[in-house]
């Protein structure tokens, strides 16, 4: 459990590192956007499970493998959730923000960031969820690496202990719902203003 | 009298794939340092492409802006806008304090930002909301937010795009008030633009009057009314009776020539009705007198 636990974070942290800065340039040059359409649009649809075979050859059968597929897996829904959020960005802000004197670099770090937030939270969200499934379908069917997917292969294999395959798929459901519950409460407590709509007046 | 802005032959031609749409054009005028220029304008007349490129925000295809002797290439240094969509114009993640610091927070300290802010805010009377954010203020609030942040920028000009437009009259008068005491406070050289002609009387030095689209200046009105103003007694005053029919005919002179025309067609009809009715009592006295 705690090697799934540990790989998910590492997952989480890439898919991040990967698909925050890339979703920023993405969605605020639409040169580079239609550019890399068709690329995007290629690798998307690819399931991860499909490419496990391709990864154990590449990367072997360590954590390296699921992290690796996770990732990709992860990487889809904050990648696009970010975009969207750029293109939500209400261009009255920009323009109060260069009024005032901020550059480009500063309109980016200054108002798209903050104003992408809420909707980089969600993409979070569902990136961890993808991402747990992914990490337990590939210890699953790989092994070799631990974690709860390993667990449960190991238990129903030989004497075949189904109250540990059960026990084992318990842990995976609660940690699934524990960690939507706190990515809600985050957005809840940091992002809170986004889902005030209309005006208090 | 030292010149602020300078607006020369000023033209812009939006470029579309439906066609060109010319929304400003041969448009000059000056402010004065220290005075308030309202312009008003028909609604879609172009005031808002105007602002646009007095701002920097979009080159003008033609003609010159000149800031206190600087042509204008992107947005100056020393100028603030206040849009009239505060609810859009107001970063919702930041607090009131930390939206007025915005725009200083390239060129001061933390503590010199806080306390510009604090002095904004407690100017427009906002002294206490700092720490509020903005979706937990009035409109009219969210505006005064708006205001003490252009003022904490010390600009030298302030733009302001129909300002009072989206709040109720209450406050609206208020907001006037506001603003004229912090332009006799500061003597910041204001422009505001707005489609409402008492509004523009009652804010402004001088009344620009524009066109239809594409906006060009039809008429450059003083405004001789004392410079401490009163919501009740100066929109009572002659002066500024008088000056705002004088407005309103400007910005009617189209609709108004429609309506003599029609009244002039009218009573060309009627006229012929009652000539035909005079030839027939005519026709019926004649036969009358001839059966006599």
């Amino acid at each position: 459990m705690i090697a799934t636990l540990l790989a998910l974070l590492i997952v989480i942290a890439l898919a991040v590192g990967i698909a925050v800065p890339l979703g920023l340039v993405l969605g605020s040059v639409p040169a580079v956007r239609h550019a890399t359409r068709a690329v995007i649009e290629f690798l998307r649809p690819i399931p991860s499970v499909a490419l496990i075979p391709l990864a154990v050859v590449v990367l072997g059968i360590g954590p390296e493998t699921k992290i690796t597929l996770a990732v990709y897996a992860a990487v889809w829904p904050l990648l696009f959730n970010t975009i969207y959020a750029l293109d939500e960005l209400d261009p009255l802000l920009v323009e109060t923000a260069r009024v005032f004197g901020a550059d480009r670099l500063r309109v980016l770090f200054f108002v798209a960031l903050p104003s992408a937030l809420p909707f980089v939270i969600t993409g979070v969200r569902l990136a961890a969820t993808t991402g747990l499934v992914v990490l337990i379908s590939v210890e699953l069917l790989v092994g070799g690496s631990g974690g709860i997917g390993e667990f449960i292969m190991v238990a129903r294999s030989g004497a075949g202990r189904m109250d540990l395959v059960l026990a084992g798929t318990v842990v995976a459901g609660v940690i699934g719902y524990l960690l939507n519950e706190a990515f809600e409460r985050a957005q809840r407590r940091w992002v809170g203003w986004s889902s005030v709509t209309g005006e208090a007046s | 009298m030292t010149t602020m802005l300078e607006v020369a032959d000023l033209g812009h031609t939006y470029q579309a794939k439906s066609g060109a749409h010319t929304a400003i054009d041969g448009l000059s005028f000056r402010v004065d340092a220290g005075e308030l220029v309202c312009v008003v304008g028909p609604s879609g007349c172009g005031k808002s492409t105007l602002l646009r490129t007095i701002s920097g925000l979009i080159r003008p295809t033609r003609g010159d802006v000149t800031l206190h002797g600087d042509a204008v290439r992107g947005v100056p240094e020393d100028l603030a806008v206040v849009f009239q969509d505060y609810s859009r114009s107001l970063f919702p993640w930041l607090s009131v304090q930390r939206n007025v610091e915005f725009p200083l927070k390239r060129t001061l300290k933390r503590a010199e930002r806080r306390a510009r802010a604090a002095e904004a805010l407690d100017q427009v009377g906002l002294s206490g909301a700092g720490g509020k954010y903005p979706w937990q203020l009035s409109g009219g609030m969210q505006q005064r937010v708006a205001i003490a942040r252009a003022l904490a920028y010390r600009p030298a000009l302030l733009l302001m795009d129909e300002p009072f437009a989206s709040v109720d009259a209450q406050t609206r008068f208020e907001l006037e008030d506001l603003l004229l005491k912090v332009k006799r406070e500061h003597d910041t050289t204001v422009v505001v633009v707005t489609h409402d002609i008492d509004e523009s009387v009652y804010l402004g030095d001088r009344v620009l009057v524009l066109t239809k689209s594409p906006a060009s200046v039809v008429a450059d009105l003083p405004v001789n009314l004392p410079a401490v103003r009163d919501q009740i007694t100066t929109r009572e005053a002659e002066e500024f009776v008088e000056l705002r029919a004088e407005v309103a005919r400007l910005l009617n002179v189209g609709k108004t020539e429609a309506i003599t025309a029609k009244r002039r067609s009218d009573e060309a009809q009627a006229a012929k009705w009652v000539a035909a009715e005079r030839a027939a009592n005519r026709e019926r006295a004649d036969r009358e007198a001839v059966a006599d």
